[in-house]
């Protein structure tokens, strides 16, 4: 009670600039926790990380000496880390798209004052409430190519080998592999969007109905047909919800792994293998594990060149 | 702003189409878990069952069951201290700006890239030292750690739609920082809760890496305890499905009766991203 | 304000019980977990599904029968294959904490992982008390020995190199279970004709295409061989490896089309249906023939050795050891005797769908998969299987079910062998 009085005194008394520094204060006290959580168990197990990934640990037994850049060496000639490289970089780029153009698409037709509108909404959240494991395994079957929605493709003269198919698109050597859009890939992504569109559906929906009907109106005013309406005017406007799906896609995307290790697997000759898959077996199935530490870092290499560049802008934006 | 009625069927049918396509997954789970055995086949996968067989919902329940609670425990807690945590540092990040708050945003974000593979060891380890290797408040903390980063983004974007003229007024009538969170951020982020509060409580009911790892036997949530439904080398898959459609069932209940607060919450923040 | 500053200091305490409690069963947790090294018996393994997890319950319940005193625990960890278990016990062996017992795949995986690491007790003494020595054929203890020490206990036996057929399609196309890799070319042309897949496979999971790939090892090379090969006596680069390569490569183009979207259950399917003649699988297959899909043994499929294997026995065995460091080595030494003896055995092999891995069990416990099984793993030259980790070091199989996944898909008969030389530098 009497801390009480006495601090609402010094508040009210030295107004702006005193309560100020003690309120700044008291802001980053309350950050230091996450500071420090964060600080051990991101930074500190990335460093942990970084500092195997130089050890020579490669069997069960730990062994820290310091071997250097071997293990990354070894990895970037491999046939396998090479090809998850090129998988992580098409599927990101496909999952992304897919999610930004698909959300978009359902909020835009769920945005149309509709009946039943949440019986719908629903549907395509509920992929969401599901577990990658279970899915995974569901979309396996559904696009088995002999016995999966083939079945019903084959009668409209479509058909696809999906996961099953080796092609890679266009084949340009590099390095051992062949570099190009894995065709196995997309089936892969069709599971991911199905799961995951439902998150950017809601967020586009969400900026739908932030536009104030106005502005719409004073683009058709101007003689704006309604594409041009969205492309023009709406299209702009959701662009910050763009950056953050991206990014939350982004950290799904990169780090997947329940999804494919029901789904496919590795995949014959690697088409659908992916980072975090090698570094889960190459650790604990073969137990290299400075191996998976390597693999882990320049997953995470990897990122920095993907984030940095939004922070950055969002950086500019608010200064 | 609505298309024009004669497009009206187009948009219905449209629709239709991509819930029929959004919904062929569930299908084939909800037929093969009332399949017997034998007729779980991939062969067979489109067929309706010759009789319906609820056998592997009860075996699944029997086996699902101790588990559930387990997961109640975890995700419950879980999300709220992340929602909370995240809150407290959107609300710092975003209207309580100093010096480097930038940089320490992007530091703490760029924690929702770490994959979750590499770091077992150590992370089981030093669970272990601390004591909480085993145990659901061991799990829950990880996740809240490991929350932070995504909560905290989606706060910061949330309260950044909050004008800061209102923070302005507010502090002139002698609010201070804990006065402007309890009576302005809090109240008007209920929805930013409830966006949060609906991530976190998907992602941790499904998250399996961490649970089966962090965890033995009793203390499992029933993500683990579904896997566990399959053996080693032979997967029941009917009983799998039906596994999966009963530890679904407090997600999906919680989309059904929270999906409009979702939007409306997405739309009271992520708008101004 | 004052109103406002106080509620809000009831938000912050809010805050702080929500933590306190976790501290707080924190370290009631820490007891507990404590406690239950030092008392009960945490029994490590990957054993969850159907029928494992039955025979590991009625192993257990018979260990309490004998012992009511001693609290044990099944401590199975789900999925993956046992990746996930494996990552667990990694990390709670490397922090000094090992469970009472756990699962290891006799041979390499023992050998050359755990007791290599300095983590294992011997258990010589356990194996002279019980009398074992002749109880377990030789060349099985030989697979949980190094250095003439023993370390595990084997509690089962499957077969890897078995091929199972459908019978009926065999009748309707006349033809006879291949003995030789000729006859099985020949058979494999013939029901090619008649437009039956002849080899059912489903490679998903890279490592069944290494299962095949063993057999075809074994059958061109013969047990000796075969077992040399990993101890590096033979290399590689023999040109014996590279006609097992171009038999492997030759069954290849008999499988069906959409293998790699299959896994091993799905290909069994494949036979159960008739679209498929034959699949190369361990006897777990059987299990999945009679118990899921209720086909009757002989009458709707057989099974016969793989190619050229006729009289070898590729042997997976799953066994328990003692690690060092356990608080309570003798309570283990207990379970390991009830898990070695005669009736812990047929309480658990029955139900797993595998067989003993003693000599003298009873045979009427088994069906007629079994009882043949039994007597021909008395009689055949054992040689551990590669895809299960019995052979070589998990290293190494990683690196070689890469190298297949890759063959697989290439065909390149020179790049797989190079490969399989450069990984043979991890055998050491």
């Amino acid at each position: 009670m009497e801390t009480e009085t006495t601090m609402r005194s010094v508040t009210v008394t030295t107004r702006k600039k005193r309560s100020l520094t003690k309120d700044h204060m008291l802001a980053i006290g309350f950050l230091i926790p996450s500071i420090l959580l964060v600080g051990v168990f991101v930074y500190g197990f990335i460093g942990w990380t970084g500092y195997v990934s130089l050890s020579n640990w490669n069997s069960l037994v730990p062994d820290f000496s310091f071997v250097g850049l071997k293990n990354y060496l070894y990895l970037f000639g491999d046939f396998r880390f090479q090809a998850d490289l090129r998988n992580t970089l098409f599927f990101t780029i496909m999952f992304i798209l897919a999610v930004i153009v698909v959300g978009q698409i359902l909020a835009i037709l769920l945005d149309q004052k509709i009946q039943q509108e949440s019986l719908f909404r629903n549907i395509f959240f509920f992929p969401m409430a599901l577990s990658f494991v279970v899915t995974g395994v569901v979309w396996q079957w559904l696009l088995n190519p002999s016995t999966g929605v083939n079945l019903f493709l084959a009668k409209l003269g479509l058909d696809s080998k999906w996961y099953t198919d080796t092609t890679i698109f266009p084949a340009i050597g590099w390095g051992k592999i062949e570099f190009g859009i894995p065709i196995a890939m997309i089936a892969v992504v069709i599971a991911a969007v199905w799961q995951m569109t439902g998150f950017s559906v809601a967020m586009y929906l969400a900026g739908l109905r932030g536009v104030p009907e106005e502005v719409r109106e004073a683009a058709r005013m101007d003689g704006a047909n309604e594409f041009q309406v969205y492309w023009k005017i709406i299209m702009p406007i959701l662009r910050p919800i763009t950056v953050s799906v991206i990014i939350i896609m982004a950290h799904i995307s990169l780090k997947i792994f329940d999804l494919i290790y029901a789904m496919t697997g590795p995949g014959a000759n690697f088409v659908t293998d992916v980072p975090g898959v090698y570094m889960y077996e190459t650790t604990f199935r073969g137990n290299y594990y400075a191996n998976g530490a390597a693999i882990a870092v320049v997953m995470l290499l990897a990122v920095a060149i993907f984030i940095i560049p939004y922070l950055w802008s969002s950086r500019k934006g608010e200064a | 702003m609505a298309i024009r009625s004669f497009t009206r069927p187009i948009l219905y049918a449209l629709l239709i189409a991509l819930s029929c396509f959004y919904l062929m997954p569930v299908y084939v789970m909800i037929i093969t878990s009332l399949k017997p055995l034998e007729e779980v086949t991939l062969s067979q996968m489109w067929q309706l069952p010759t009789s319906l067989d609820f056998s592997s919902y009860s075996e699944a329940f029997t086996k699902l069951a101790p588990n559930l609670l387990n997961s109640f425990y975890l995700v419950i807690p879980a999300t709220l201290l992340s929602a909370l945590l995240g809150s407290l540092n959107g609300y710092v990040l975003s209207k309580w700006k100093f010096k480097g708050a930038n940089t320490l945003f992007t530091i703490i974000l760029f924690g929702m890239f770490i994959p979750y593979q590499s770091i077992l060891i150590p992370l089981i380890q030093f669970l272990r030292e601390i004591g909480l290797y085993n145990s659901i408040a061991g799990l829950v903390f990880v996740h809240v750690v490991y929350g932070i980063p995504i909560t905290t983004l989606m706060f910061r974007n949330f309260y950044a739609s909050i004008p800061d003229s209102m923070i302005e007024s507010a502090k002139i009538d002698g609010a201070g920082f804990i006065g402007v969170y309890r009576f302005i951020m809090v109240p008007l982020s209920i929805t930013g809760f409830v966006v949060v509060a609906i991530w976190q409580f998907t992602n941790i009911w499904n998250e399996f890496l961490f649970a089966v790892t962090i965890t033995t036997s009793d203390q499992q949530p029933v993500m683990v305890a579904l896997q566990n439904l399959s053996g080693s080398q032979i997967v029941q898959w009917n009983v799998q499905m039906a596994g999966a459609l009963l530890a679904a069932l407090p997600t999906l209940l919680v989309y059904i009766f929270l999906g409009k607060f979702f939007v409306k919450g997405l739309l009271a923040g992520s708008v101004k991203g | 304000m004052k109103g406002r500053l106080k509620s809000f200091t009831g938000w912050f305490l809010i805050f702080v019980l929500a933590l306190g409690p976790l501290s707080a069963c924190s370290s009631s947790n820490e007891t507990s977990g404590g406690s239950s090294n030092e008392e009960t018996l945490d029994i490590f393994s990957w054993w969850t599904g159907a029928g494992e997890e039955d025979g590991l319950n009625a192993l257990i319940d018979l260990f309490k029968e004998e012992y009511p005193d001693i609290e044990v625990e099944n401590a199975a960890v789900a999925g993956g294959a046992g990746t996930n278990a494996k990552a667990v016990l990694a990390s709670r062996m490397q922090g000094d904490d090992p469970p009472a017992t756990f699962q290891v795949h006799g041979g390499s995986e023992l050998n050359d992982g755990w007791v290599a690491a300095g983590k294992m007790e011997t258990l010589n003494d356990l194996y002279e008390a019980e009398g074992w020595e002749d109880k377990f054929p030789e060349d099985l203890i030989d697979l949980v020995s190094k250095d003439g020490d023993i370390y595990s206990v084997p509690v089962n036996i499957h077969r890897g190199n078995v091929l199972w057929y459908n019978t009926s399609v065999f009748e309707e196309n006349g033809v006879e279970p291949p003995k030789t890799f000729d006859e099985f070319f020949t058979a494999a042309d013939q029901l090619q004709e008649a437009g039956v897949t002849p080899l059912a496979l489903g490679d998903k999971e890279p490592w069944t295409a290494t299962h095949l790939f063993e057999t075809a090892l074994l059958g061109t090379l013969g047990a000796d061989n075969y077992k040399k090969l990993f101890t590096g006596e033979l290399s590689f680069s023999d040109p014996k490896v590279k006609e097992a390569v171009e038999n492997f490569k030759k069954m290849l183009s008999y499988v069906n089309e959409d293998h790699s979207s299959r896994n091993w259950q799905d290909a069994s399917q494949l036979v159960a249906d008739g679209e498929a003649a034959m699949n190369v699988m361990g006897d777990w297959a059987k299990g999945y023939f009679v118990n899921d899909l209720n086909l009757k043994v002989k009458e709707d499929f057989g099974w016969m050795a793989t190619p050229g294997t006729e009289g070898m026995f590729m042997v997976i065995t799953d066994t328990f050891g003692l690690p060092k460091g356990v608080s309570n080595p003798e309570d283990v030494k207990k379970f390991l005797s009830v898990l070695g003896s005669v009736e812990g055995q047929d309480a658990f092999n029955p139900l797993k769908g595998s067989i003993p891995a003693r000599v003298d069990a009873d045979l009427s416990n088994y069906d007629e998969y079994g009882k043949e099984t039994i007597e021909d793993f008395k009689s055949a030259s054992l040689a551990p299987s590669l895809a299960h980790g019995s052979a070589a070091p998990e290293g190494f199989v990683t690196k070689v079910n890469q190298a297949i996944n890759i063959f697989v898909t290439q065909q390149d008969v020179d790049q797989l062998i190079s490969s399989l030389e450069d990984a043979s530098s991890d055998l050491k």
